[in-house]
């Protein structure tokens, strides 16, 4: 289990003057499943690229299991913490699906058998066995999006970070970044995920934050982040809950924020 | 008008054509989404109907792209690009990458276009507001996030005011707000008589703003029709495409056989709160 914390981070682009955090602390447990949604420029990839140190925060710490994560190197940090991009072509370079998913745990040191089980895991976990041998570019960008994720799930990261998974991804894309989620937070590993998508968040997700101009608003289970006494300050960042929520509310029901909750109290 | 005569178009390299006999045809002032699984040939589709397939990403095409009944393949790239405006799905791959600030980003197009300096300054302005980003005008376009770099991208093709526009996914890195400006903005621009079509996964948006849908399976248009009957069509999930939430939850309660109080409940609830669809 591995505990992140942020410890009252603030980040100023250089250059910029733009303070895209502002004094932010959040603790994460190890296997917690953490949804972070907000505006369009609140923050939310900058606050992920600090977990594994592609960002140093500018004032403030981030704690990797109780120490200040500053003192490892980011190869170190790469054992720890998996971070999939938004757009997998910063992220893709190997010229064969395999080969892009060998390279992580090949540099973390596995071979052999180890390796090959690794490999073939992630490819499966995404639907991308078949695929071993295709050039990533001969994808399409939504499978190419999953081979990202692949080639970071390889590494078994004690945390999973992910940048927006389900966007550009059809109904059944959806469901394999929900399955993978659920299992990695089976096996008691931790995952954070952005996204805009309410009810893939309200679904998926134990925790949400929510982050307007660089700083946390609200923090909780969806249940309460959706409940309609939350709305105001949703809205306050333009967010909307999602349908299921609404409706609920509007039948007056209590906290509906999924699907499954709306149609359960519906037939109670 | 924009139309697509029988096409059939295949990658340079590809074993067989990712488009088949595909016949569109888009009215002015009508806006036709596209949705379907992912490589059902969404993409390729936007490609074709820009008149970027096979001019500039290589491959071989049969049938015509016609551009209010003229044939797009003899224009000129700077003709082409004067008469439909694309918007690809990666805001990355849009940013033209040689202007300093998102102003002359979103100027960039309509100075191309050589149009009078005081209409340039008009169109970048009303581009800039219509998306929302008109306080981001003097930051650098690379150094946005992705959904601010995806608005950035929108406003450029505005402010060409194109008279036909196809759109890839435009609003995957969107948060709602800024998905609904780029609803209201097309709706505004298809009202002005441009011919819109959009790929979506959102097919909340979809209903919200098309006329017509069409939905793709294997290169093959599978569905097509009013707006509000594909997107409740019973064979939409089994091409991938995910339904309009009130669609969804409305299914989901047949599927529970609640009783006809509740769901006569739910359809008040729906109403009420005129979900799209």
């Amino acid at each position: 289990m591995t505990d992140v914390a942020l410890e009252s981070v603030s980040y100023v682009y250089p250059g910029s003057g733009v303070r895209a955090l502002d004094d932010v602390s959040l603790r994460v447990a190890g296997g917690e499943g953490l949804a972070l949604v907000g505006q369009n420029g609140s923050g939310k990839t900058t606050l992920v690229r600090h977990l594994n140190g592609l960002l140093r925060p500018s004032a403030g710490r981030v704690m990797l299991d109780g120490a200040d994560a500053h003192r490892n190197t980011v190869a170190q940090l790469a054992r720890s913490i998996g971070l999939v991009f938004q757009d997998p072509d910063q992220q893709i370079f190997a010229g064969s699906v395999r080969a892009e998913v060998e390279f992580g745990p090949r540099n973390l040191g596995l071979r052999g058998e180890q390796l090959r089980v690794a490999i073939e895991e992630a490819l499966e976990a995404v639907g991308l066995a078949a695929n071993a041998r295709t050039n990533p570019y001969d994808l399409g960008g939504s499978r190419r999006k999953l081979l990202a994720l692949a080639s970071v799930l390889a590494m078994r990261t004690p945390v999973l970070v992910l940048d927006e998974p389900t966007t550009g991804q059809d109904v059944r894309g959806v469901e394999v970044v929900r399955r993978v989620i659920d299992s990695a937070r089976a096996a008691g590993r931790t995952v954070i995920a952005i996204s805009h998508d309410m009810e893939f968040v309200a679904s998926a997700f134990e925790r949400v934050v929510v982050l307007r101009a660089g700083s946390v608003i609200l923090d909780g289970p969806p249940s309460v982040i959706f409940a309609e006494s939350s709305w105001p300050e949703l809205r306050s960042t333009f967010l909307e809950p999602p349908l299921a929520a609404r409706l609920g509310a509007q039948l007056g029901f209590q906290a509906t924020p999924t699907d499954d909750a709306l149609i359960r109290a519906l037939a109670q | 008008m924009l139309e697509l005569d029988g096409i059939t178009y295949r990658y340079a390299g590809a074993p067989r054509p990712s488009m088949h006999e595909v016949s569109l045809t888009l009215a002015d002032g009508e806006v036709v989404g596209i949705v379907g699984a992912s490589e059902a040939g969404k993409s390729t589709l936007c490609l074709v109907a820009a008149g970027l397939a096979p001019r500039t990403v290589g491959g071989s095409l049969s049938g015509r792209v016609l551009l209010d009944g003229h044939d797009a393949a003899p224009l000129a790239m700077h003709q082409l690009a004067e008469r439909v405006g694309i918007c690809f799905a990666n805001p990355a791959t849009q940013l033209s990458r040689v202007t300093a600030t998102v102003y002359e980003e979103v100027a960039f197009g309509p100075m191309n276009l050589g149009l009078p300096r005081g209409e340039i300054i008009d169109r970048t302005g009303a581009a800039l507001e219509a998306l929302g980003v008109a306080d981001l005008a003097e930051r650098e376009p690379a150094r946005l996030s992705g959904g601010q770099q995806q608005l950035v991208a929108v406003a450029g093709l505005l402010a060409m005011h194109p008279q036909h526009l196809v759109l890839d996914e435009p609003t995957a890195q969107l948060d709602p707000a800024g998905t609904q400006l780029v609803a209201e903005a097309l709706a505004r621009l298809a009202a002005d008589g441009a011919s819109i079509l959009i790929a979506e996964q959102k097919t909340d948006l979809l209903a919200q703003i098309c006329t017509r849908i069409v939905a793709l399976e294997a290169g093959r248009i599978a569905l097509e029709g009013a707006a509000a009957d594909v997107l409740a069509d019973e064979r939409l999930t089994g091409l991938g495409v995910a339904l309009p939430g009130s669609v969804r939850i409305r299914r989901l309660a047949e599927a529970a056989s609640l009783g006809s109080p509740q769901r006569d409940k739910l359809a008040t609830a729906l109403a009420t709160l005129d979900a799209p669809a």
